[in-house]
């Protein structure tokens, strides 16, 4: 890393995944979520950077870490406003902005202690209905809940 | 009328205004010739995986009156889940055998999953703390068949709003027929949001109160609900509400002469004796009109509403 008067340069990835734009207090709940607290290989991690868009902002460089379908939708669902951007031999490969899904299959855990999806062997399903602040609603025990917990 | 055949009913809100619609008229037709046994080749499941008393005989009878056979049971401790069976494969041994199934189960959303393994079609008779789909369409009934019409109505809700699965029903129900709603509750049971929101969404105004004696002067409908101990995480809680709402003839007095009292029983104390006698009780009616909305529900799912005479 190095610094010039105006602004950090931070290293470059040869392959890998930025994911940039996320809200700044968003950064460390990304990083639990996605388990990159126990990756081994390089990561950055900036946080409470100046954003013009968003004031303060976060980014997450990974390291030869490509994530799956389930991991971008669980980023999706803390931090709508991020970019997922794809590095392959410097270049980027391809770059994602994502966006609040209509439904969250599988990776959320109802809070209701008396769902039957907390019971039997069943894939999760909400609807999201209401985007800021979330709010999704069980398809199973109707329940509708701000507070989302992940499976693990 | 719709075709209901093959259509399962889990949540109040799985229905249109047309379905329910088409519910009650062959709901009024069985009230005038209940004994129509239409359904002779037929088998019902009636798994009732908690105990009800009310419900349970209120369907088998259904099945019985439409000539069905009904298989079942309304102890799970004697089946094998006691042996630790799944809910999944219990529905799917059950469903290979019966032509329906109506099911009771302690846990939320256990008739939704249950409607997703079944091959054929099911109806949900209450899901823990969630739906209980055939309580609120007798409700329907009972109002249309007391008023003589759904729409336009002041309907007042009072007691536990906020644990009572037959209010939130009612509310959606209720929605489509353009209802003028009053919420009587202390401020611990109030209304929900997300049932409030429901009516807002669809339009509709609603009210709240403290006091029952407040909505007797114009209220159509006086939905009484008890309040549910077993539903309170804290007890405490529970003994400081428990006596808020009492009606007694008394406080009935200056009512509107068409209004009803409806209450989807068992009642414990917010109902006095002496209100049983008055023009106004109309709760144990509204239980035996569960009867006839079952026929129908029963009939139309297994696609022989056309043969209900």
């Amino acid at each position: 890393m190095a610094t010039n008067n105006k602004e950090l340069v931070v290293e470059k990835i040869d392959n890998g995944t930025v994911i940039d734009h996320i809200p700044a207090e968003m950064v460390f709940k990304i990083v639990k979520i996605l388990g990159l607290d126990a990756y081994e290989d390089e990561i950055l991690i900036g946080t409470n950077l100046c954003s013009k868009k968003y004031g303060k902002k976060g980014i997450l460089k990974i390291k030869n870490k490509y994530f799956t379908q389930d991991e971008i939708d669980k980023i999706a669902i803390v931090a709508p406003t991020a970019t997922i951007i794809i590095i392959k031999d410097y270049e980027v490969l391809e770059k994602k902005h994502l966006e609040l899904p209509q439904h969250i299959h599988k990776i959320v855990k109802c809070i209701n202690p008396n769902c039957i999806t907390n019971v039997e062997e069943i894939d999760t399903n909400f609807d999201v209905v209401n985007r800021d602040p979330i709010r999704i609603q069980c398809h199973y025990c109707e329940k509708t809940m701000e507070e989302i917990q992940f499976k693990d | 009328m719709t075709n209901l055949k093959g259509k399962n009913l889990i949540s109040i809100t799985d229905y249109s205004k047309e379905d329910y619609l088409t519910v009650l008229d062959l709901a009024e037709k069985f009230e005038n010739n209940p004994n129509q046994p239409i359904l002779t080749d037929k088998v019902v499941g009636s798994l009732f995986f908690e105990p009800s008393t009310r419900t349970r005989l209120s369907f088998e009878t259904a099945a019985n009156r439409l000539g069905a056979r009904v298989i079942g049971f309304s102890n799970p401790s004697a089946t094998s889940l006691q042996k630790g069976e799944s809910l999944h494969d219990t529905i799917k041994m059950v469903s290979s055998y019966t032509d329906i199934i109506v099911m009771r189960h302690h846990k939320d959303g256990a008739s939704r999953y249950a409607s997703e393994v079944s091959p054929v079609p099911l109806i949900n008779a209450g899901d823990g703390a969630n739906q209980h789909p055939t309580q609120c369409m007798l409700d329907l009934y009972s109002i249309r068949k007391t008023q003589g019409r759904l729409d336009n109505l002041k309907i007042a809700m009072v007691g536990d709003l906020k644990y009572g699965r037959t209010v939130h029903s009612l509310v959606q129900a209720m929605s489509n027929f353009n209802a003028e709603f009053h919420f009587v509750s202390p401020a611990s049971l109030a209304m929900p949001d997300h049932v409030k929101d429901y009516a807002r969404n669809a339009g509709l105004q609603y009210f709240e109160y403290d006091k029952l004696e407040d909505v007797v002067p114009f209220a159509d409908i006086i939905y009484m609900t008890r309040i549910q101990k077993e539903r309170f995480p804290d007890q405490l809680e529970y003994e400081k509400v428990k006596n808020a709402y009492i009606m007694t003839a008394a406080t009935l007095k200056g009512c509107k002469e068409n209004m009803k009292v409806l209450h989807p029983l068992p009642r414990v104390n917010e109902i006095a004796m002496d209100v049983d006698t008055t023009p106004y009780a109309y709760y144990f009616q509204q239980a035996q009109n569960g009867m006839y909305v079952r026929q129908a529900l029963i009939a139309s799912i297994l696609g022989y509403a056309d043969k209900v005479k």
